[in-house]
């Protein structure tokens, strides 16, 4: 597998397998989703945080953009201002958007370096 | 090395999850608000959302099928009775669970246990004017009613069927935002839920600031600033209607002329979280006789503090007995202002006085005992325990006199430092099986089964207004009303000995009441019941002038119709500035004002006397007058800190059209010198127009930019985002639409008993109690614009309507 298409499959696989993990579990279920995929495909680090951060970033992003826009951003628009102190629904997303990524790198880089850490010989 | 790092990325991701994951960081856990699988998107309900579902419940005995039509209104059809009020708390829950257990939570004292230790003193009042022994006191009266039983149980089984379905991602988005659960209804809650509305419609009262202002006034000027009738009054029970003559009307004690008119010390009490005396109504009915169909028109608007979500909730409720449509309250069974195949109900508060207070000795700091009729009596001892979020429970202890609750002691409130106690008699604690007045309402077939039904209700005092298919129309004002020795319970009274206790109740059917009068209409909007001609003593709060617009319209209608109705619903004519305007143009000293302050009273003097929402003459208006009565009685009501309570709105007004110049608060008594009408109108007004100028700068001289009509969340300042501000519309105090700022007509509706029945109504919010939801807040602008929704009362055999948009479906 070249590595464009180790990182694709990967990240598809962290949103898959985050979005599955959130039917049943709490919303730190992606954080352990991201790492399980770092650990378990071999990757150089970067990429597997890359994987991890792109995948929670569409993941959440999307669910929350399509949401929203079947919601006809009546909600956003609230809670934008109570979040973010302004009524601004695209910002919200964003904000949903990168606590994923952040939550899906952390993740990442955790299960990567699991994977150093206990199979030195890659 | 590897395993540092390892350890490190570890404990750091385990270090974000856990500040997102909690309050004690952020202020709020935004990973699990923000996630998209479990946080407030859950709660962004698609603009299209399909509300058809079949479902199977454990609890219901038959089939109900709900169809809900375009502005989601459930028209419930049930196989059998019990089983609608299963559905009923199960769609109460489904689209308002939030709300309906968090007012039961604030009647019960128990708002600490979800946002802390800032609602302790809410809490302790709540328990302590004694909430919850009411609530039990109904509940059981309730319970060992074996139809009541079953109603209950079957609406709290059916809250419970939907709370039982939540998990961390359906549950509301309030308890998502404050973090916390809901707990399983019990019918306790549902009597609570009555209880709230006791309070909010007798809970105001001012026995400690008249006490007060007896002492710091004087029995004369007392009198003048509390009169107990309006000159202007136009009562409920038309003139003229013969009262049955009363057999019995209690005299004062012979100590009440040094114990209770002339007490020497001032009291100081707990005035916060007062029932807003504005709650009141509207409610009229007009006899066939003066309708266009011949048959006749019920109308109410009950005015509440208006809420997001709104405090009512509309639907239709049919099984084998009965079909009734109107609007309930999420948190107890039954249709409350509806109408049915035959009839039609409607209320308005009686604004009388149900509540006295009773100073109480404790012989010593524990208050086990207390002195009545010579000797040392125990109290029951109440051990309220108040569990709060983030902080240890506190316990109060309350001691239960024969009067009731020991509201105000050594331990609550005493800022006197006097050791005073002060327990409260309230018919608010009686038992009484008060949810089957509606339970029989809902099935009424005429007037006899009105009366009937009515019978059950003690508390608060309501107008009850009703028509029927068959022609009748009536009003009774029903409620368990103490028999009183004139002027008891306007001051605190003492309690030391039976003597100053309630003599027993009004017989019922000595309450006011009217059936089919001459006139060919009722009316009544919170003024008092009836003329000096009515044999008992009736103290209160009462509107004046809301009526007098209403009863001069009714008058004149002839061939009335829905439609003139609703002209009448949404009038905002003011009648108060009829009156008091032409005083006021009279002594202005025209020759003071300079060309700008001309320029204000000339929006005055042009105004059409409506307060719409566009009309700058009526903000002018209402600030003058507000800026006059202050000059006028400010420096008489406030010689001293002591509480004391402003005179109703009709006083000075009426003072000054009786006495004009020779009205006796007109001198400012701070000054030396001696002040004139002339010079406080002019001066009212001149600094009044400071304001005016500052409002037309920000652009909010027009009424309806300067009452900013707003209706905020439950939460208050604490969810401005879901509230509605900004409303513009007209309407004010004393003005048939009785909109304030967040306070106003809370459902509008009028029913025409013609066969097939027609009906309009509309609320400001909509049925969902969810922010996300468009159907939130959608009657919003359509309740502001003065427009109504016509009503679909179904039929039997209309299950294939276009009109039904969404079919749920229960079975057991």
């Amino acid at each position: 597998m070249t590595i464009d298409m180790r990182f694709s499959v990967t990240t598809l696989l962290t949103a898959l397998l985050a979005f599955a993990s959130g039917l049943y579990m709490p919303w730190w279920s992606a954080a352990l989703a991201a790492l399980l995929v770092a650990a378990f495909v071999p990757q150089r680090v970067g990429w597997s945080v890359l994987a991890g951060t792109v995948g929670m970033l569409l993941l959440w992003g999307l669910m929350a953009f399509f949401i929203s826009r079947s919601n006809g951003d009546i909600l956003a628009h609230r809670m934008a201002q109570f979040i973010l102190k302004k009524d601004d629904p695209l910002s919200l997303i964003l904000m949903t958007a990168v606590l994923g990524a952040i939550t899906g790198a952390l993740g990442a880089l955790t299960g990567s370096l699991a994977r150093r850490a206990f199979k030195p010989i890659d | 090395m590897r395993y540092l790092w390892l350890t490190l990325s570890a404990l750091l991701t385990i270090g974000f999850i856990y500040v997102l994951d909690t309050r004690s960081v952020l202020p709020a856990p935004l990973g699990r608000l923000l996630s998209p699988q479990e946080g407030i998107w859950q709660n962004a309900e698609s603009t299209d959302a399909d509300f058809t579902e079949d479902m199977r419940l454990d609890g219901i005995k038959g089939k109900v099928s709900v169809y809900f039509d375009e502005r989601l209104v459930p028209h419930v059809r049930a196989e059998q009775e019990n089983d609608a009020y299963f559905v009923q708390g199960y769609l109460h829950a489904r689209f308002r669970l939030w709300q309906m257990e968090f007012q039961t939570l604030a009647t019960a004292g128990r708002l600490s246990e979800v946002v802390g230790e800032k609602a302790l003193n809410y809490d302790r009042t709540q328990r302590r004017i004694g909430l919850v022994h009411g609530a039990e006191n109904a509940l059981g009266e309730m319970e060992k009613d074996p139809e009541m039983k079953l109603v209950l149980d079957a609406y709290t089984a059916g809250v419970n069927s939907y709370i039982r379905s939540l998990n961390a991602s359906t549950m509301p988005i309030e308890y998502k935002l404050l973090g916390y659960q809901p707990e399983a209804w019990n019918n306790l809650k549902t009597a609570l839920f009555t209880k709230a509305l006791t309070n909010t419609l007798s809970g105001f009262d001012r026995d400690f600031e008249q006490t007060n202002a007896l002492r710091l006034l004087g029995e004369d000027n007392f009198r003048a600033l509390f009169p107990e009738v309006p000159d202007s009054l136009d009562p409920v029970i038309p003139r003229g209607t013969a009262f049955a003559h009363a057999d019995t009307i209690p005299v004062a004690p012979p100590t009440a002329d040094s114990l209770y008119y002339h007490r020497k010390d001032s009291i100081w009490f707990n005035g916060e979280y007062k029932p807003d005396p504005s709650n009141g109504s509207n409610n009229w009915v007009v006899s066939g006789s003066r309708t266009k169909s011949g048959k006749p028109i019920l109308c109410n608007d009950p005015h509440l503090s208006l809420t997001l979500p709104s405090i009512w909730y509309e639907m239709q409720i049919s099984c084998p007995t009965y079909s009734a449509y109107g609007v309930t309250f999420p948190g107890i069974p039954g249709v409350v202002i509806g109408f049915n195949e035959n009839v039609a109900f409607g209320f308005t508060n009686s604004g009388r006085d149900v509540k006295d207070y009773y100073e109480i000795r404790f012989k010593d700091d524990t208050r086990s005992q207390y002195w009545f009729n010579g000797q040392w009596k125990d109290a029951d001892r109440r051990i309220e325990h108040i569990r709060i979020k983030g902080a240890p429970e506190f316990l109060d202890t309350v001691a239960y006199t024969v009067f009731g609750p020991a509201t105000y002691d050594a331990s609550f409130k005493d800022k006197l430092h006097d050791g005073k106690a002060y327990a409260l008699r309230w018919t608010a604690h009686d038992p009484s099986d008060i949810l089957r007045m509606w339970y029989q309402l809902n099935r009424a077939k005429n007037y006899a089964d009105y009366e009937a039904a009515i019978q059950h209700f003690n508390v608060p005092g309501q107008n009850m207004v009703f028509a029927s298919k068959d022609g009748d129309i009536a009003l009774w004002q029903q409620a368990q009303f103490p028999l009183r020795w004139k002027d008891q319970g306007y001051f605190v009274m003492p309690g030391f000995d039976s003597s100053y206790m309630w003599k027993g109740f009004i017989p019922q059917q000595e309450n006011p009441h009217v059936l089919n009068p001459p006139q060919g209409f009722i009316s009544s909007a919170n003024q008092r019941s009836a003329d000096t001609t009515y044999p008992y003593f009736t103290p209160g709060s009462y509107e004046v002038y809301r009526p007098i617009t209403i009863n001069r319209r009714l008058r004149q209608l002839e061939a009335a119709t829905p439609d003139d109705m609703k002209a009448l619903q949404t009038d905002n004519y003011n009648v108060f500035a009829e009156w008091a305007r032409p005083m006021l143009l009279r002594y202005i000293g025209t020759e003071k004002l300079d060309s700008d302050e001309k320029a204000y009273l000339k929006l005055i003097t042009d105004w059409n006397l409506r307060n719409d929402p566009q009309e700058k003459g009526a903000t002018c208006f209402v600030n003058w007058w507000d800026s006059l009565e202050n000059d006028i009685i400010y420096d008489e009501l406030h010689k001293s800190q002591i509480p004391i309570s402003n005179p109703d709105h009709f006083v000075v007004l009426e003072g000054l059209l009786r006495d004009s110049t020779q009205y006796r608060f007109i001198d400012d008594i701070r000054t030396p010198e001696k002040e004139d009408l002339a010079t406080l109108v002019t001066r009212s007004f001149q600094r009044a127009v400071k304001e005016f100028r500052a409002m037309d700068a920000r652009g909010t001289l027009e009424w309806g930019k300067a009452k900013n009509t707003t209706i905020y969340h439950l939460l208050r300042n604490n969810a401005l985002p879901f509230a509605r501000a900004g409303v513009y519309n007209g309407g004010g105090k004393g003005i048939v639409n009785a909109t304030q700022h967040d306070h106003g007509p809370s459902w509008r509706m009028i029913v025409q008993l013609t066969t097939p029945t027609e009906a309009y109504a509309v609320y400001p919010g909509g049925q969902s109690g969810n922010p996300g939801s468009r159907y939130y807040d959608n009657f919003i602008d359509t309740w502001a614009k003065g427009e109504y929704y016509s009503l679909w009362f179904m039929q039997a055999g209309e299950e294939s309507d276009k009109r039904a948009r969404w079919t749920m479906t229960f079975k057991p």
